[in-house]
């Protein structure tokens, strides 16, 4: 195909990082549960598409399987899993509560995107210098050091767990660029992983919540003698 | 020379004449998605004609600045018009009296004597909404600095017909990744800098609200006029400065002909009427957020715009 040039592949990649950079920060920064789970949507799309593009060029098939895994489960597969299991909870507009006030947090994050960029340069001279490489290996570390950021900065449980997904978001879209000939056998493993997380930790706080009242972690911190749980 | 001289003022008497219809329009635009008739576009310009005409009423504790005030929030827009490109891609006459710093501090200077003004007649509303508008514009300078550090660090210049250049011709780099985040993160500032939803109620009258539009609270007959005028103007110049250095300097004159200087001011108007549209379809569907939530939004804006400087700076 003409139209797509491989600089044209670049640059459109190079938009896509971009936008997963920014449904990284909005992960951060988004008071609202369902806001949350938006912004790792348009982050999972994001990666399908960023996928997408790399795997045109030289044409590989293994990251047209990714493209296709991460569409069906991601955006599709997950918010359906926690609703399921959560109810009506998730998608009601409720606030989350941090430890520390979103200003505060997204000066962090702005620091953790900066010492991702700083910590990724030598290795993409270790590497080699593709294009694909200088905007894919960074963003995907600031995925991750975002991602963690929000798990640990987050009292419950549901919402820690999104943390949790968005780290795994940043681990893909930089591995799909370092190693991108890797069988759809890990993929579909990765990617499974994942699901089962969700239904695990869903299931598993609709039954904290019912039995305690609360999923704030902080509160989880003694045993109970009670044979019920 | 002179006909360098004579486009520059050419570009202000633009920018005076036109500011009062962006707004017309933006107004009757926002009615209209709201499915009701709306004022005439050209509301604006029979609202200032008819407060020309109206007596002046001044408080006796008013002190000088008060009286200065309207004058200078005329002016520092007139003044800023001088330095961006409004009409034409090749630096004027006064091109490089000023950079883009300097064009933001004299229009930082005006926002000054406006609040000052709010505070000088001891209305507890004028103070109360100075005060906000001070938070506001504190928490939006670190936007401003940095979108103007990465295009000017890229451009190796801060004067705003070179970074024109430089920034945006070829067509490839409109979509890169740290232009589309200085991009949102200059909307994000052209909403709070010119007191739109989801920052401010242009259109509210409880002053208990009001955020930019207490500076004209106070003031009637020929005070009033200038003040509205001047932050019609300022906005239109934000407009000029978003939409001729970073988004789209095609329809710009490029030579030096009478004629091409001419088309090009429908042609501004045109991109300005496009993102109008964009500016309803925001305003429209946007809260107004409660007072400590603006800065969650202008930090936002800030770390949308590092994002933009360090995607920019790492991949050089």
């Amino acid at each position: 195909m003409s139209l797509l040039s491989p600089s044209v592949i670049n640059n459109l990649n190079a938009l896509t990082g971009g936008l997963f950079l920014i449904a990284a920060f909005g992960i951060v920064a988004t008071r609202q549960m369902l806001g949350c789970l938006r912004f790792y949507v348009a982050q999972s799309v994001a990666l399908a598409v960023s996928a997408f593009l790399l795997g045109l060029h030289p044409f590989s098939r293994h990251l047209m399987e990714v493209c296709i895994i991460t569409i069906i489960s991601k955006p599709i597969l997950i918010p359906w899993v926690l609703k399921k299991t959560m109810g009506k909870q998730v998608y009601t507009r409720r606030e989350i509560s941090q430890v520390l006030n979103i200003p505060t947090s997204l000066l962090i994050a702005m620091v953790l995107a900066i010492l991702a960029y700083f910590l990724a340069t030598p290795l993409i001279h270790a590497t080699g210098d593709s294009r694909a490489i200088v905007v894919n290996l960074p963003i995907g570390l600031a995925g991750v050091l975002l991602g963690t950021y929000t798990l640990a900065v987050r009292r419950e449980a549901l919402p820690q767990l999104l943390g949790l997904l968005a780290m795994e978001n940043g681990a893909f879209f930089a591995g799909i660029v370092i190693a991108p000939d890797l069988p759809a056998i890990a993929e579909l493993a990765v990617t499974f992983d994942v699901l089962i997380l969700a239904l695990v930790v869903g299931v598993l706080t609709k039954a904290i919540a019912k039995h305690i009242g609360t999923t704030e972690v902080g509160e989880l911190a003694s045993l109970k003698e009670d044979a019920s749980l | 020379m002179v006909q360098k001289i004579l486009f520059n003022l050419l570009q202000v008497l633009v920018v005076m004449a036109f500011a009062p219809l962006v707004t017309g329009v933006l107004n009757k635009l926002k009615e209209m998605v709201q499915s009701k008739k709306g004022p005439s576009i050209f509301q604006p310009y029979k609202d200032i004609w008819k407060l020309f005409h109206k007596d002046e009423v001044v408080s006796k504790d008013a002190t000088w600045i008060f009286r200065l005030t309207p004058y200078i929030v005329f002016i520092t827009p007139i003044f800023v018009t001088l330095l961006i490109p409004v009409l034409t891609n090749y630096p004027l006459f006064f091109a490089f009296m000023g950079d883009m710093l300097g064009g933001g501090f004299i229009l930082a200077l005006g926002g000054f004597f406006a609040t000052l003004a709010a505070v000088d007649t001891a209305n507890p509303y004028g103070a109360m909404g100075a005060s906000r508008t001070r938070m506001v514009g504190f928490l939006a300078e670190p936007v401003f600095m940095i979108v103007f550090f990465t295009v000017s660090f890229v451009a190796r210049s801060t004067i705003p017909y070179i970074v024109q250049e430089q920034w945006i011709t070829p067509p490839a780099n409109f979509f890169e990744p740290s232009h589309i985040l200085l991009l949102i993160a200059f909307i994000m500032l052209i909403l709070a800098e010119a007191g739109r939803i989801p920052v401010d109620n242009p259109s509210g009258h409880f002053e208990i609200a009001m955020i930019d539009e207490s500076k004209g609270l106070e003031y009637s007959g020929k005070g009033a006029a200038l003040m509205k005028w001047g932050g019609e103007m300022k906005f239109f110049v934000l407009l000029c400065i978003f939409l001729n250095v970073l988004v789209s300097p095609w329809g710009l004159a490029t030579t030096n002909n009478i004629i091409d200087l001419l088309t090009a001011i429908p042609l501004i108007l045109l991109k300005m009427f496009a993102f109008i549209l964009i500016l309803v379809v925001i305003e429209s569907s946007l809260a107004k957020l409660r007072l400590f939530r603006i800065s969650e939004f202008l930090g936002a804006a800030f770390v949308v715009s590092v994002a933009a400087m360090i995607a920019r700076l790492f991949t050089l």
